[in-house]
Formats: structure tokens, sequence, C-alpha cells
């Protein structure tokens, strides 16, 4: 299967690469598919082969030793997967599922990094890549390190909830986070885990809070 | 009528990616519009919402407070 190239040069990686550069380098990578719900990368294994998303959106996430998962991104096509341990050899810091059909194109760390070498501008794009990660994991580490994050997702719930019979302003989780300034997968993460906490259940497109007091405790505690 | 994720259609770029992940077949394309088919078998999951790239899928939460019996009732 030919790789189509305008996919390459959408991604943040290739983008600097011209025509003739993209056809020798499109001819090194190999295409695969996965189907919904498949794992492509485990968290902890190692991996030799860069992915970029050609088609489809892959959850990227990390797993607690409890079992709970926390989403770092979706990866939509341009993006690129497993690039951490095609630069430090290590094992994948983190998972990857497929949420639907997804199209990968792989190359091998050993081509990849023979292309590096040969481009000085691929290797810039490289890092820029790779500060954009780390400045968007800053963030989201700050955001789940401190307790002010839930208290303002429960002061969210509080002041948008109504009686369940008089109409109430519905909100999304991205307008949460928006509120909240936070990031969409902080939301997430911030109600299932309220949910587990037995103070707000999920039903549909509904949010019931169980425990307004115990909520209004935490938003006491928060401030 | 059950309740369903809504689509911007000024805001929708037709990448197909909410397609992809819905696992209820609640999302198509017919003709050449990303269409929201009706089903009670959509149970918000939002993925259609977490994967649009360009916040035209949104699935809005109602936020209510659940009637505590009161004693004795």
């Amino acid at each position: 299967m030919a790789i189509d190239t305008a996919i390459l040069k959408s991604t943040a990686y290739f983008s600097v690469l011209n025509d003739k550069e993209l056809d020798i380098v499109g001819q090194v990578f190999s295409e695969k598919t996965f189907q919904r719900g498949e794992i492509i990368l485990w968290e902890g294994e190692t991996s030799d082969t860069f992915f970029l998303v050609a088609a489809g959106a892959v959850k990227v996430f990390k797993t607690s030793a409890q079992g709970k998962e926390q989403i770092l991104s979706i990866a939509r096509p341009g993006d690129v997967l497993n690039d951490i341990p095609i630069f430090d050899g290590k094992a994948n810091p983190v998972g990857a599922q497929a949420l639907g059909p997804v199209i990968l194109y792989g190359i091998k760390r050993d081509k990849f990094q023979l292309i590096l070498r040969q481009s000085p501008g691929l290797t810039l794009n490289a890092i820029k890549v790779l500060a954009e990660r780390t400045r968007h994991l800053f963030t989201l580490v700050e955001d789940l390190s401190f307790r002010h994050v839930m208290g303002r997702v429960v002061k969210i719930l509080l002041t948008h909830a109504g009686d369940g019979v008089a109409p109430v302003q519905r909100l999304t989780q991205q307008e949460m986070a928006a509120m909240a300034g936070t990031a969409r997968e902080v939301v997430a993460r911030s109600l299932k885990a309220l949910e587990e906490q037995g103070y707000i259940r999920l039903e549909n497109h509904r949010i019931v809070i169980s425990d307004k007091e115990s909520l209004q405790k935490i938003l006491t505690e928060s401030i | 009528m059950a309740e369903m994720p809504s689509i911007d259609q000024k805001k929708c770029n037709k990448c197909g990616l909410c397609i992809s992940v819905c696992s209820c077949g609640a999302i198509a394309m017919v003709n050449g519009v990303v269409t929201i088919i009706e089903t009670e078998d959509c149970h918000w999951c939002t993925t259609c919402e977490a994967v649009c790239p360009t916040g035209a899928l949104t699935c809005s939460f109602e936020i209510v407070v659940e009637e505590t019996p009161k004693a004795g009732s």
C-alpha cells in the first residue's frame, strides 16, 4: 500500500520536507491497520517503531497500579505515537488504543534516526514537537497534582445544578474545562473520581449530584 | 425521543473521526453531511466529542441535584 505523502507533509515532524524528500521518506514507511479497541502500544513494553496516525483516532493513556486510566491525549490524523522510546530507547511511557478503525504509518527506529541525521530541519521540528508535548504535560501534571481543580469542577457542578424540573444551562466537558481553566481530560478524571466516591452519578446526558453536602465540603476545603 | 449529541455544521470539517469512533452507530455521513442518527443505544460516552478536532460535536450534560427523600416518607 502506497503511503500518502500529503499525510506525511501534514505532520509536525515532516512538514519541512519538500516533495522529493517526502517521496523518498515515504518509501521507508509501512502501513498498519487496527480495529476499534485494539491496543497499539502497551505501556512498559519496548517498541522500535515510530508511528504517525494516517486515519482514525487513538487514545493515549497511562494506567495506575490500581488500574485507573488517565487519558493524556487523543491522537488524530497527523499526530505521532511512540516517538519518546524511539529517541531514548526505553520502554513505552504510555499505552495507545484505537478508538475506531485506525491506519498508522510506521517506520523503524534505525531508519528514522538515519533520516533525522540527514535533515537538520526535521530534527529541529522533532525538538519543537517534543517541547510542545512537554509544555502540555507540565500543565496536566500541575492540574492533576493540586487540589484546586477538583474544587473548581465541584463549584461548576453546584453553580449549574438545577432541580430537574426547570430548564438549566447544559454544559459539555469541554465547556467545564474552559471554565475551570484546565484540560478536558482533567475534567473527565475529576468527574470519574467524584462518581467513584459516590458524590455524583453519570447517567447518560445527566450528572446527578447525589451527595450535595460532600461536594460543598470539598468546595470549602479547596478555597 | 432519545437525547443525542449535537453537531454544529458550521464548525464541522467532515473529517469523519466521530463516525469512526462511535460504537453505537449514532453518527453517519449522509449526503456528505455528518448526521446524528437517533438511537437508544447512545450512552453518552462522549468519545465523539473528545476526538472532534473542531469542537463541532458536543455532548452536553444537564446537572441536577437528586432529591433526598424526607425522613419518614
